[in-house]
């Protein structure tokens, strides 16, 4: 498909804008202004739209396709919350930041607090900051909330430590509040080896990163030995709350040890991934940690009023310019209200249903390093069909061939050939039997015709790309 | 209770799914978690219908004001958004997708982020852009990062007229890094050239400027870019991506790395989120850049593609050791920005910029016609100006508001000496006749 770039003809235009009502001002000194116009493109409003709504024409979605990408919570995006979300459309930002500007504003500082309580419910937290703007910027302010905590105490730490089935962003999180890295091996019952833990854990810890269930889809039955020795060496419990799909309503990260918690909207509240964002990244802590959170901070007055807290002494500073992914927040808001106490509670239950239902079911055709029960995602290895010369990423070309978006793959690093399948809570059975019947169909394949899995997928406008070149070439922006 | 219409699995479903895994009940699932760390409470309010739920959001909104008036900035600013965005942003193919990991099946999202790299490095006039960051000062912040990388140096000097939430995020970003931050205090609205001379030496990683400034100034920064250069640092530039629909480029007066926020390219206020920050650079610093990046290629048949590219930088696969920890951007709001970039396209932002600026003087001449206002004089400005008036702006503003106008942004908050100075901003949405309004307001609020 052509660029836009390159259906442009000079001088066309796509909008109208309105006419000046007021003089046209003197020129600006010559060297202020630029020396010819931004070369954008140039197209009638027609020519956009159908370029556009062709380009769309040629992504998976949710909405178009089966989407058990693991780790991500694929799930249904209900489309009111985009209603909800263009509610608030109109609010400026800074008229809450202006003297008594927090009296225009009661909805929406009142709206973020409340959801600041009800994730504070759902975590087991005490207190919520709706301002970091995703997953990672979550991570990166809590480990520098625990940075703060432990400055305060006149703590010296140098460490955090995380399992080696990590995301990579809580080690990267951990690098950008100025901390050393220490990696512990995952023990063949599928978590963090709790021998090798003790032998890591030491008093320079400042922090422990967990997801709880991992990235293996399994929940640590050591939980909280680990949380009471990373206490007793002062290091914090940090919880990736990039898994918090599989346990709303059954455990409250808050009440096993865990002090610091970010939160993915996105992922477990249903708001859309946008196609790589936004998300939201709420972090939630422990009472000893909210005189460091960010500021501003929203606070409620005894009448039942809502302010800004903006100048806190021990808070870690601003981590956004407002207040965080504002329009997410309402869609997550919405999201939880929706649903209520029970609807959370058995979205987990069938998220979790619905992936061990995939395991059991897969599980004569594909290796399964650690089988136990898992929570809400399952991990199997293309270990057995790679001795036909098969790998995961053959299996997931040839699912797209069969529409189907596939599963993550490659992740956790410490499986070979990973497969991690996320079905999320919102897939009917039908759409669960047949994908299933189409992973089997790929497990057959690879024995009777490898040849035709690595040539998958031949059905889409483009096949497997030349990553190497796109590397070597580096060509970012069209040169047309 | 069947509530079904997000969890769709009948009773009868739920029975022969548990059969095949071979558990009597769902709570048989969850077995893995000792019972003694089961919640306990679980105290979320029962849900309700979106009926209800649309209905309890909207007693939310209009707990907020009503339409205000808006002549403030701060960094979001109140334009024209066409109607095509929100329609083609709103396609759920593009909406419920996530990170293109699979080109295969993600050309659209993959060919659109490309394009708009390709609209930022244009409008920058630089040469490589990732596919987005999470916004303005996230991504100063991350600029600031990435020439400590490219130098070597661990000193970053940022310019007291750079919007000063920006500079907040910046300070937090490197408090734990055995960074120095220098801030250079403005002098008369400006970059003080002469302090930041005293300062500029090989320890100096980066000089980070904003243009137009958060006062309003529009400088030229092609002689500091010499300087800093000399010193062997690199220059970084924020700029509000509307006002380059006329005035000079970071790539023009020299700048090596460009960053700001979208939020003006077709997004809402929305209370402050989702934009996009947006950032573009050299193509030499192109393998220290953080975040996504899409490049071009082909498959077997010489098919034209676009693939995320570089990914030895990025932590899913060096982990500490990346660039950044960004993982998920927001690449939706890319989208609208691209949507919007190619519908006023290249004639219409320099219309549309040039509607700004002669909205703004008409306001700054009216409102400087106003006995005892005065207008901060040192430098030409775009669409923000800043005005002293005979009163703390504060008591004004806040005075004003009751009246339902933003009347603008009191700078005491943010710099010394300022208690009645304030930035007011006119972008091409406000009316001559609401200029006139604005005029009439302030002129009574000050005879008070």
């Amino acid at each position: 498909m052509q660029l836009i770039y390159e259906k442009s003809i000079p001088g066309r235009k796509g909008v109208k804008l309105p006419a000046s009502d007021v003089p046209t001002a003197a020129p600006l000194p010559e060297n202020l202004l630029r020396g010819e116009k931004a070369g954008l493109a140039e197209v009638s409003e027609m020519d956009l739209v159908r370029h556009f709504t062709n380009l769309s024409r040629r992504n998976f979605s949710v909405d178009t396709n089966f989407y058990p990408l693991g780790s991500c919570t694929m799930k249904y995006n209900a489309k009111v919350l985009e209603n909800a979300a263009a509610l608030f459309a109109p609010f400026h930002p800074m008229t809450a930041l202006l003297p008594q500007g927090n009296d225009f504003c009661q909805g929406t500082l009142g709206m973020l607090y409340d959801l600041g309580q009800m994730l504070a419910d759902i975590t087991g937290m005490d207190e919520v900051t709706t301002q970091p703007l995703a997953g990672a910027h979550g991570e990166m302010t809590g480990i520098m909330l625990i940075a703060a905590y432990h400055k305060a105490k006149g703590n010296r730490k140098r460490y955090v430590l995380v399992p080696d089935s990590s995301h990579g962003t809580n080690p990267a999180s951990a690098a950008m509040a100025g901390y050393e890295i220490i990696t512990v091996p995952t023990a063949p019952y599928g978590d963090m080896d709790i021998e090798l833990f003790k032998k890591a854990m030491n008093d320079e810890v400042a922090a422990v990163m967990m997801t709880c269930p991992n990235t293996l889809g399994l929940f640590n039955p050591h939980i909280k030995e680990i949380s009471d020795i990373a206490h007793s060496h002062d290091a914090l419990m940090y919880y990736d709350g990039a898994n918090l799909n599989a346990i709303m309503g059954k455990v409250k990260p808050g009440d096993i040890g865990f002090d610091v918690i970010h939160v993915n909207l996105h992922k477990t509240f249903g708001t859309p991934h946008g196609g790589g964002g936004p998300g939201a990244g709420p972090v939630g802590v422990k009472k000893g940690l909210i005189p460091f959170l960010p500021c501003p901070r929203i606070v409620m007055d005894d009448d039942g009023r809502f302010g800004l807290e903006t100048a806190n002494p021990g808070s870690i500073g601003r981590t956004a310019s407002f207040f965080g992914n504002f329009g997410v927040m309402v869609k997550a808001y919405a999201y939880i209200i929706m649903l209520g106490r029970e609807g959370l509670i058995r979205a987990s239950e069938q998220a979790v249903l619905n992936a061990n239902y995939i395991k059991e079911k897969l599980k004569p055709w594909y290796d399964v390093p650690y089988d136990m029960t898992c929570m809400h995602e399952c991990v199997f290895s293309a270990s057995r069909q790679l001795k036909q010369g098969v790998h995961a990423i053959d299996i997931a070309k040839y699912l797209i061939d069969r529409g189907y978006h596939p599963p993550t793959v490659y992740f956790p690093l410490i499986v070979k050939e990973a497969i991690m399948i996320e079905p999320t809570e919102t897939e009917s059975k039908a759409t669960l039997d047949a994908f299933i019947e189409v992973m089997i169909e790929a497990a057959k394949t690879a024995e009777s015709n490898p040849q035709a899995l690595l040539e998958a997928p031949l059905t889409m406008p483009i096949g497997r790309l030349d990553e190497t070149k796109a590397a070597r070439e580096q060509n970012v922006c069209c040169l047309v | 209770m069947n509530d079904s219409h997000y969890c769709p699995h009948t009773p009868a479903e739920i029975k022969e799914m548990l059969s095949a895994i071979g558990v009597s009940s769902v709570e048989e699932l969850f077995s893995p978690i000792p019972a003694e760390l089961r919640a306990k409470t679980f105290n979320i309010p029962p849900g309700m219908s979106e009926f209800e739920t649309l209905a309890r959001m909207r007693s939310i909104a209009a707990e907020n004001s009503g339409a205000m008036l808006n002549f403030i900035g701060g960094g979001f600013y109140d334009h024209v958004i066409p109607a095509v965005v929100d329609h083609l942003s709103g396609r759920a193919e593009f909406y419920t997708a996530y990170t293109p990991y699979q080109p295969e099946c993600s050309q659209g999202t993959l060919q659109a982020l490309f394009e708009y790299q390709t609209a930022i490095c244009r409008l920058t006039g630089l040469d490589v852009s990732n596919a987005s960051l999470y916004d303005g000062a996230t991504a100063c912040a991350e600029a600031a990062m990435m020439a400590l990388r490219v130098t070597g140096r661990n000193r970053i000097v940022v310019d007291g007229c750079v919007n000063p939430f920006s500079r907040q995020v910046l300070k937090t970003y490197l408090f734990n890094l055995d960074v120095e931050v220098v801030e250079i205090a403005p002098l008369d609205g400006l970059l003080n050239r002469a302090e930041l001379a005293g300062v500029l030496d090989d320890g100096v990683a980066a000089v980070i400027v904003q243009n137009p400034n958060f006062m309003g100034c529009v400088e030229d920064f092609t002689s500091l870019a010499e300087e800093v250069h000399a010193a062997g640092a690199l220059l970084v530039a924020s700029v509000y991506p509307i006002s380059l629909g006329l005035l000079k480029s970071p790539g023009e007066m020299g700048a090596d790395i460009a960053v700001g926020d979208g939020q003006s390219l077709g997004n809402p206020l929305s209370f402050g989120g989702p934009s996009f920050g947006f950032i573009a650079a050299k193509k030499t610093y192109i393998r220290n850049m953080p975040g996504r990046i899409i490049g071009e290629t082909v498959d077997k048949e010489g098919r034209r593609g676009f693939v995320l590219t570089l990914q030895a930088r990025e932590q899913h696969i060096k982990r500490h050791k990346a660039t950044s920890n960004i993982c998920s951007n927001q690449g939706l709001y890319a989208l609208r920005g691209l949507i919007f970039l190619s519908s006023v396209g290249r004639e219409g932002l320099a219309e549309m910029a040039r509607l700004n600026r002669d909205k703004a003087e008409y306001a700054k001449e009216r409102l400087a016609g106003i006995p005892g206002v005065t207008v901060l004089q040192s430098a030409p400005t775009f669409n923000e100006f800043t005005l002293f008036l005979p009163k703390p702006a504060e008591e004004v503003v806040a005075g004003l508001l009751r009246n339902g106008v933003a009347a603008g942004v009191p700078l005491g908050g943010y710099y010394q000496d300022s208690a009645n100075a304030m930035v007011v901003t006119v972008t091409e949405k406000r009316t001559r006749k609401e200029i006139d309004q604005l005029v009439k307001e302030l002129e009574a609020a000050l005879c008070n």
